[in-house]
């Protein structure tokens, strides 16, 4: 990595980078494509409404109680994991878990880190902080692998290379990995990432992954995954540290095969993922292979801001599976990057608020046409509509004590809140809507003809020369 | 105050004040799932499997071993990693290195052969300790017979299973088996061989795991 590396800016070029994206008819199409393919897997894998409707409601009632619970959980979880023997660290913020993390590495000379995929990590930007403390950290998903030899960040959650063609795999390939040459045949290009992930799992001081489900009465740790990547992180090296945030939690094992199956059907349209680990021990004595040690860093970052409030905290029950980027008509045309944070589309604009705060992060709920789709799919029944709604209302009204987020009121602008107000007298007197209406079609003339985006691809608007209220009246 | 009570504190503070009913998961899975017949499971497991590209064979306690070396042979394999401790172990370190199969035991901590596990082991036998036939998945609880990296790096991983031992669901292995009560250092599920559709959506196996899993499904003799 170099200092070219992309670091996640706040929303602020959102509207620059979208648009770059919607210009481009390569990556639009690659969205598009990617999007279709992942709704038609989902929609095979439920095709029982009552079902699915019936195991949506039994994941959000699981996701509900263990939230509710949720600080006697961690506690549980941290009595059940150090009893096994793994050991448990509190971050509030990123600079911690990094620091936290990095320390275990120096503690160990550790040079090399291997990476199983893990959002929170992105979210911290441990490959950054290590790379300054001067080990090396890397990624070893497939598409976490490419997207890091091209300098870049991941697009989609679940699938982090969904913006790249593989011509262009190809080509990186070629360009970055010694001793490759020019093979766009997709089965090549995994076995020579394959090659040289082996040799670093073999090699690698620190296996790095982060944390599906966390089990609190058995204290045991479960990662979701198909490439077997994340098994190799959790066990050939000599230390493995899993990081996570702290809602990702659940009391009962039983809690798990509801949330495994909607996860997976959801997310990537399989009834089950290929590999599905529980980890609950380091290396127990007799046992030949596994890491001697084993670490989870539970970071906050937010998280405790969305869980103050009520209508805010079911942005928690979220369990990552992507579902509502993929049917997201707003995603799939501006794909991943524009939202320029780390986790994008609707999921992205609910949780990010709270990590960086709505000075950041005010226009991101705005960018929604409210469609609900969102919500409709969520196999955990977030209201996302509604909290784009309340995340609007945050971001927008006046700044008064006592908020509920950080940056409330960041978006405020007096002009605009005189403007709504007048348009919300207007609508609400129809003594005052019949002038504004007669006005307006008297002197539709002044209209200018350029109305902004609007007329880039339209005729301007213009209030019509008569009113319905006229005409009706004229027919009796 | 430290990071954990801090963020304790933030979250007692504005805790619920009600918690919900546990939710009744047995209960969905009784109305939801069905429950099948010893027959009915193992067809449906190794249907779901095959469908995740993993490769079933039906074999006896009289056939397996013969079955395996078959199987090898066709696949251009002569050298496989078992376990001396496990009776299907030390059946293959009995019979197969006199017929020219190299037999290699995991008899030490892997710091000590690491390199040669990555780089020169192309094939291994573990035991699954059960299975789900709506999923088509292998249980396995690896141990000291059986290590974690078994089951993970060779290229070709056999399982041999008990097609007695398959449940209808995940959530009735783990009711059945009593895992709330304590698990391993390590357990698993596996549902094929590794894979990835990370490039273009489409689907390549062998990513990082075993590029073929070979399921060794074992039944009774016929009387």
């Amino acid at each position: 990595m170099s200092e070219h590396t992309l670091h996640f800016k706040p929303a602020e070029g959102f509207r620059a980078r979208s648009k770059a994206v919607v210009d481009n008819p390569f990556l639009r199409q690659s969205f598009r494509g990617a999007m279709d393919f992942l709704m038609s897997k989902r929609a095979a894998q439920f095709p029982d409404t009552e079902e699915l409707e019936s195991l949506r409601t039994l994941g959000e009632s699981i996701r509900q109680y263990n939230l509710a619970k949720l600080p006697t959980l961690l506690v549980q979880l941290e009595q059940n994991l150090s009893r096994n023997g793994i050991q448990v660290h509190w971050a509030e913020t990123p600079d911690e878990a990094n620091a936290i993390i990095l320390g275990i590495c120096q503690q160990r000379s550790a040079k090399l880190m291997v990476k199983g995929k893990s959002m929170v990590s992105e979210e911290i930007e441990l490959n950054h902080a290590a790379e300054a403390a001067g080990i090396g950290a890397l990624e070893s998903d497939m598409g976490e692998y490419i997207v890091q030899l091209a300098n870049e960040k991941p697009s989609h959650i679940i699938m982090p290379a969904i913006h790249k063609t593989k011509e262009e795999i190809a080509r990186l390939f070629a360009d970055k990995v010694e001793g490759v040459d020019y093979t766009d045949n997709v089965d090549a290009l995994i076995q020579i990432g394959r090659n040289v992930l082996r040799q670093k799992f073999l090699e690698a001081d620190i296996g790095l992954s982060g944390v599906n489900f966390a089990v609190a009465e058995t204290g045991t740790l479960c990662l979701v995954e198909n490439e077997g990547n994340g098994r190799m992180c959790t066990t050939a090296p000599p230390v493995h540290i899993a990081i996570t945030g702290i809602e990702k939690i659940v009391e009962k094992l039983e809690h798990v095969p509801p949330l495994l199956s909607l996860l997976t059907r959801s997310a990537t349209g399989q009834n089950i993922s290929t590999y599905f680990n529980m980890i609950s021990s380091p290396r127990k004595a007799g046992e030949k292979d596994g890491p001697s040690e084993v670490h989870l860093v539970l970071l906050d970052n937010g998280r405790s801001q969305a869980y103050a409030d009520e209508q805010l905290r079911k942005t928690l029950q979220c369990i990552r599976c992507g579902a509502c980027m993929n049917h997201c008509p707003v995603y799939t045309r501006i794909g991943g990057h524009a939202y320029g944070t780390t986790y994008p589309g609707p999921i992205g604009k609910i949780i990010s608020p709270h990590m960086l705060g709505l000075e950041a992060t005010s226009t991101m709920a705005t960018a929604s046409s409210l469609c609900g789709a969102c919500g409709e799919v969520c196999p955990v029944k977030i209201p996302i509509p509604e909290l784009l709604m309340r995340l609007r209302e945050e971001a927008f009204s006046a700044p008064h004590a006592n908020p509920a987020m950080r940056g409330q009121g960041a978006g405020y602008s007096r002009l605009m809140t005189s403007i709504w107000k007048g348009w919300a007298a207007v609508y609400r007197s129809p003594a005052l809507y019949g002038v504004a209406t007669w006005l307006g079609s008297r002197f539709s003339w002044l209209m200018p003809s350029r109305q902004g985006a609007w007329t880039s691809v339209r005729v301007p608007l213009k209030p019509a020369p008569r009113r319905l209220r006229d005409m009706l009246k004229e027919r009796g | 105050m430290s990071a954990r009570d801090r963020i304790l504190s933030k979250l007692r503070a504005k805790m619920p004040s009600t918690v919900a009913d546990l939710p009744d998961v047995a209960g969905w899975f009784a109305t939801h799932r069905i429950v099948e017949s010893a027959a009915d499971k193992a067809k449906r497991f190794q249907a779901c499997i095959e469908l995740a590209h993993a490769e079933v064979h039906a074999v006896t306690p009289s056939n397996w071993l013969t079955t395996l070396r078959e199987i090898l042979r066709t696949k251009g394999l002569d050298k496989i990693l078992v376990s001396e401790e496990t009776t299907h172990g030390s059946a293959v370190l009995d019979e197969f290195p006199a017929q020219g199969i190299d037999c290699q035991v995991y008899d030490m901590a892997i710091e000590a052969w690491k390199t040669e596990m990555f780089n020169a082991t192309p094939a291994s036998l573990t035991a699954a300790r059960a299975a789900i036939a709506e999923t088509g998945t292998l249980i396995l609880w690896p141990d000291a017979a059986e290590p974690r990296l078994m089951s993970l790096v060779p290229p070709v991983h056999f399982v041999l299973l008990d097609a007695n031992n398959i449940y209808n669901t995940f959530f009735e292995a783990m009711q059945a088996e009593g895992w709330a009560d304590g698990l391993p250092t390590n357990s698993l599920l596996i549902s094929g061989p590794s894979k990835t559709a990370d490039i273009q959506q489409t689907l390549a196996y062998g990513a990082h795991g075993p590029k073929e899993l070979v399921v060794l499904m074992l039944t009774e003799d016929a009387q």
